[in-house]
């Protein structure tokens, strides 16, 4: 295609004074990656295919529903059973055909995250849920990525750039404003919550418009603040964000140990039912809750100071218990085996149950007492 | 001192409020624990405080303008 044609393609951006041919020509060199073709992808990704973003990644695993259809714009019903990946990308093909699309018709795993990264500057995270929103911002800050990070509850969204360098050299992330994942249950997905089809849209189309201006430089990104809007009664809510010294210690130091890191089993298990000891002890007495030691017969030191019942671990692991009541508190003696208890129970009662096993075990809590 | 509170998302679904004003309040500390034995749910609740618009962290001695928001992640997509 011939250069006068491409201007004529994007000639109502270009007459932009602040964007311009010089800001033209940055699209066309970036390289933005689009995790989750879903309410927040397939608007993004229809602006920066538009606005002429030269590499364009797309990474979704899964496949056309109908009740996507009220969100997903890129999609139809002719696409009900196919890859969201793949049809995207077709689609995107055909707004623009001078661009260069990737798609990643797989999920994103620590096996996979870092070499699909890798090859953008800027990632976009339209994921549905924690793992993969802590997965992706930890890969980010080992590649040194800057985040494009919007969210969405029932009618509230979220959208913030992070870990890229503000002029006073600091990079906030996703961890600095939530160290550690909400437990199981609290915070309701969109399959569970519901929402309405614009919201994803407007967040997903701000996230575009992030984007657009970190890479021709125009205007003023989000980086470091977090802004949050309500569309019901059209507020928004923006705040700074502070960096924390702490969260380095949360992010796996580097691919090797990002690899090796469960995202799954830290936004689940481990933050769903870890109960710290002040949270112990304010309801160490509920009459309501069944607090189990799961230490072998004999294990020192005896608890006398809280009624409860013992089912070593290891007798667990073979035949599970019936347990009646409600919410069932594990303790062991450093916290570990109760963590794989709590597992063991969780899986075999589901939601049935509330399961929790106390952080740092018997030992931390005497300690703290 | 006074406090004007805000509530995101989830939380506000858990008070049934958006907006909130309290009194006497001297620190960020003793507002989570005024508002967790008004909500319970509230205790188990993860969110951002952020006074005045900036985030903050640990607790924090309230003075002349007290404009609190509570925040919490969403995951939705």
């Amino acid at each position: 295609m011939s250069n006068p044609s491409k201007n004529d393609r994007y000639q109502r951006q270009i007459s932009l004074k602040e964007l311009g041919e010089i800001g033209q020509q940055k699209l066309k060199d970036a390289k933005v990656l689009v995790i989750g073709a879903g309410g927040l992808g397939c608007p993004a990704l229809l602006y920066l295919a538009g606005a002429g973003v030269g590499r364009i990644g797309i990474v979704d695993f899964d496949l056309v529903t109908l009740n996507n259809l009220h969100r997903q714009v890129l999609f139809s019903v002719h696409d009900i059973g196919l890859s969201k990946a793949l049809r995207a990308g077709d689609v995107l093909e055909q707004i623009n055909s001078d661009i260069e699309i990737i798609v990643f018709n797989e999920k994103l795993s620590t096996l996979n995250a870092l070499e699909i990264i890798k090859g953008f500057d800027i990632i976009l995270d339209g994921t549905d849920n924690f793992a993969s929103r802590y997965l992706i911002n930890d890969a980010c800050v080992i590649l040194k990525k800057t985040l494009v990070y919007g969210a969405i509850s029932r009618f509230e969204g979220q959208i913030a750039v992070f870990n890229h360098l503000s002029e006073t050299k600091i990079a906030v992330n996703y961890r600095d404003l939530f160290p550690l994942a909400p437990a199981d249950g609290e915070v309701l997905n969109c399959e569970e919550a519901g929402v309405i089809g614009v919201l994803p849209g407007i967040i997903g189309t701000m996230m575009a418009n992030e984007t657009i201006k970190l890479i021709t430089g125009i205007g003023n990104a989000l980086i470091n603040r977090l802004l949050t809007y309500n569309s019901l009664n059209n507020h928004f809510f923006e705040m700074e964000l502070i960096a924390m010294p702490e969260t380095v210690k949360m992010i796996p130091e580097d691919a090797v140990a990002f690899k090796e890191f469960n995202y799954d089993w830290f936004c689940s298990v481990h933050s769903a039912f870890e109960l710290s000891q002040q949270e112990f002890e304010e309801i160490r007495n509920d009459k309501n809750i069944r607090f189990v030691d799961v230490r072998e017969s004999g294990e020192t030191p005896k608890v006398e100071d809280f009624e409860h019942i013992n089912i070593p671990f290891s007798r667990l692991q073979q035949q599970i218990p019936d347990i009646d009541a409600k919410t069932i508190v594990l303790f062991c003696q450093s916290g570990k085996r109760s963590a794989g208890a709590a597992e063991i129970l969780s899986k075999h009662f589901g939601k049935s149950r509330k399961i929790y096993s106390l952080k740092d075990g018997i030992a931390g809590w005497q300690k703290s007492k | 001192m006074q406090v004007h509170l805000t509530l995101f998302g989830q939380l506000a679904d858990i008070t049934g409020k958006t907006e909130m004003i309290l009194h006497d309040i001297p620190d960020t500390e003793t507002l989570i624990k005024t508002l967790n034995e008004m909500y319970p749910p509230l205790a188990n609740a993860k969110y951002a405080i952020a006074l005045n618009k900036k985030v903050i962290k640990g607790n924090t001695i309230l003075s002349g303008d007290n404009n609190i928001a509570f925040l919490p992640p969403f995951s939705g997509g």
